[in-house]
């Protein structure tokens, strides 16, 4: 039997993931000993957690340019492009988790401490299955992503909208997770290993015992698993609900943090374990693209509650992103069409968080006031807020300038090189970009409620909201005039096999 | 084939089956059928039931079993790691000695919220 | 030695019971236990496949362990938000549970 070693543990390439679990857990038991009132400490001790493990992160990206990929433990977990560009987002998306909750919950009568606990946890979650390359730690970062993230759906409780969302969330979560576990023993099974190098090899080369229909059984079951994660047609039901129903800065939390974790789970099994067989998956996630972006743009024009709006946005946004997947089937787009998802993610991240915060802005303290029509007036009232808000959701439409214009382009660019001699990606592209159109009509609809309508919209910005407001606007507005940092640093986040 | 050794088995499984039911229906058929209201109370000589036999129970108990599930089923990591402590050696107790203080903040939580105590 | 896919049919067996039981009951409770069901559906599987295709590796036999905790920890979590859902509202029927629509 072989012991691990040190080298093959690699403890100092996992050292953010590292940092952030262990904070995590000590600031459970820190968290105990701070008095009622003074619940703020710690969130900042939750944000001292997430800059040591942003801080890690800088080192490791360093470290990165200079030697490429390496794997940790034994293998297991691989540390690569990909990798690090997704966990900077998770750890930009926590830090503004923070920030949306910090004046939130004590003004909901909500504020306990385990709030930011458990957002380091689902948040080292999302980190760990950034860079899995084995499917027992892709399942364990999908259920230690879930798991805290059901709790937080109900942590308005004694709200009973929140805890029967919490209950919704995790009962279909839960089943979706039994398939997703199926799928992953089945492949097992086909290939002999759980390795995501090993199972490609088995599946390509033929390994101890290899079964391709197992295998092929547990990659469905694989998809129907993230497929729930990412909210993707035919399994988006809990969407919406969930989505109301809990407390808004998990909400916002959940809709960018979830949805990366799912596409990077997603990305990388498919990408890695089953390159061969990309004609069946890559016909499979074109058409629930195709179904994605066409029922959340359409369903998403009838709602009235904002929160239940953002809900479908967020299902159709999860449509172009998987647009992206499908065209990186094809080994020549792949490394633009990851390239191009995981900067969509980062956009969609920024501006969805901003526009979750001008909800928790607009919310009254008995969940509320949001409703499209308590945006009335607010450019009125509140012009800044007007304008930040219209940005954000010129962003989610795709208009310039703004960080959603430039994401969209970068997965339809990838797509229309894909589509080449694929009719079913052309077609696929067309509806996304048909159905951008479409969302232009009920995005646009709130910019003409606060512009164009009379109305005291009111809005209480408190401190931390408003940073975390001027933070998601300025990062809106600087990816959408000058990306081309943010793409170059979206090109190096190539998928590695792991050794 | 290999089924053979599972023979037994399989005669036991039948001649269970078929002995469990002889003794079912042979006294439903060959005893005698008198009921009366004594002879239909669930205790025919103890007390008589009060209230449907299905009791809610407090709802503490499944606090506690929630509690009990979790730090029941943590043993499946330490006992493989029992069986071969010798060969892991430093690293094995190392790896150990995290899980377990991992488990020991839990129950440190538990603590002083206040779920160990009954009342 | 019992051919493998004896084993499989009994895990697909219990997985489809499973299935069926998260579809079709109502109570709260038992969906979770169907869930469980599920779980040990997948556990059977792998044990079955690590002992008959790769025993030489522990992968299969370690991802049961950790199958186990996991479902170990959603239940925990899944019976927390039950009582506290049910010291609200008196019912752990989902079709009860209905503010939202289901």
């Amino acid at each position: 039997m072989n012991l691990p070693t040190l080298e093959s543990i690699n403890l100092a390439a996992s050292l953010p993931v590292l940092i952030l679990a262990g904070w995590a857990c000590l600031l459970t038991a820190i968290d105990l000993f701070i008095s009622p009132e003074r619940k703020h400490w710690t969130a900042w001790l939750a944000v001292l957690g997430l800059l040591a493990s942003g801080v890690a992160l800088g080192f490791e990206a360093v470290a990165y340019s200079q030697r490429g990929a390496v794997s940790a433990f034994g293998d297991m977990a691989v540390v690569d492009g990909f990798a690090l560009f997704l966990q900077g987002v998770f750890l930009l998306s926590a830090f503004l988790g923070i920030l949306l909750a910090l004046n939130y919950l004590p003004r909901h009568n909500i504020e306990r401490g385990e709030y930011y606990t458990l957002l380091l946890f689902t948040t080292s979650g999302m980190m760990l299955m950034a860079m899995a390359a084995d499917l027992i730690v892709v399942f364990l970062a999908l259920e230690l992503l879930s798991l805290p993230l059901y709790v937080l759906s109900g942590f308005a409780h004694p709200r009973l909208d929140s805890e029967e969302a919490a209950m919704k969330y995790f009962l279909l979560g839960a089943f979706a997770s039994g398939f997703l576990v199926y799928g992953i023993a089945l492949t097992y099974g086909g290939a002999g290993t759980t390795l995501l190098s090993g199972v490609v090899e088995a599946l390509v080369g033929g390994g101890p015992a290899p079964n391709p229909v197992l295998a092929i059984v547990g990659m469905g079951l694989i998809l129907v698993g993230l497929g729930f994660k990412v909210a993707a047609v035919p399994f988006h039901m809990w969407t919406p609900d969930v989505y109301q129903g809990a407390p808004t800065p998990v909400t916002a939390f959940m809709s960018v943090g979830a949805k990366a974790g799912g596409f990077a789970a997603l990305l990388r099994v498919f990408l890695i374990a089953f390159p061969a067989t990309g004609d069946t998956w890559g016909v499979v996630i074109a058409i629930i693209a195709a179904l994605t972006m066409i029922l959340g743009n359409v369903v998403a024009i009838s709602q009235s509650n904002v929160k239940r709006m953002l809900a479908y946005s967020s299902i159709a946004h999860a449509g172009y992103v998987l647009v992206a997947v499908a065209a990186a089937r094809y080994p020549e787009v792949e490394p633009l069409a990851v390239s191009a998802a995981v900067f969509y993610l980062l956009t969609y991240a920024v501006t969805n968080l901003g526009a979750f915060a001008i909800v928790i802005a607009l919310e009254r303290d008995d969940g509320t006031g949001v409703e499209v029509e308590d945006f009335a007036g607010l450019a009125k009232t509140r012009p800044w807020l007007a304008i930040a808000m219209t940005l954000f959701m010129l962003s989610l439409t795709g208009i310039p300038p703004s960080a959603g214009m430039v994401g969209k382009f970068f997965v339809f660019q990838a797509a229309v090189q894909a589509s080449v001699g694929d009719p079913l990606i052309l077609t696929v592209t067309i509806i996304g970009v048909l159905t951008s159109v479409i969302s232009a009509f009920y995005y646009l609809r709130i910019p003409v409620m606060m512009y164009f309508r009379d109305g005291e919209g009111q809005a209480n910005v408190q401190p931390a909201l408003g940073v975390a407001l001027a933070l998601t606007a300025l990062a809106t507005f600087l990816l959408g005039v000058v990306p081309a940092p943010f793409l170059q640093m979206a090109r190096h986040a190539l998928l590695t096999l792991a050794g | 084939m290999a089924y053979e050794q599972y023979i037994a088995i399989g005669i036991l499984i039948v001649f269970s089956t078929i002995l469990a039911l002889i003794v079912v229906f042979a006294s439903r058929i060959l005893g005698p059928r008198r009921p009366s209201p004594k002879k239909l109370v669930p205790y025919e000589s103890g007390m008589t039931p009060i209230g449907p036999a299905m009791r809610r129970l407090p709802i503490k108990f499944y606090l506690v079993a929630v509690l009990f599930i979790l730090f029941d089923v943590e043993v499946i990591f330490l006992l493989p790691y029992a069986v071969i402590v010798r060969r892991l050696g430093l690293y094995g107790l190392i790896a150990a000695g995290v899980f377990v203080v991992i488990l020991t903040i839990g129950l440190l939580y538990e603590w002083k919220k206040g779920a160990l105590e009954w009342e | 030695m019992i051919p493998l896919h004896w084993f499989l049919l009994v895990a697909a067996g219990l997985f489809s019971l499973g299935v069926y039981g998260v579809l079709a009951r109502r109570n709260a409770v038992a969906i979770l236990m169907s869930i469980e069901l599920m779980l040990n559906a997948v556990n059977l599987n792998l044990v079955a496949f690590w002992r008959y295709m790769a025993p030489e590796t522990l992968s299969g036999q370690a991802f049961a362990v950790f199958v186990f905790a996991v479902a170990a920890a959603e239940a925990a979590v899944g019976l927390a938000l039950i009582i506290s859902i049910y010291r609200n509202r008196e019912t752990v029927v989902a079709e009860d549970i209905n503010m939202l629509k289901w």
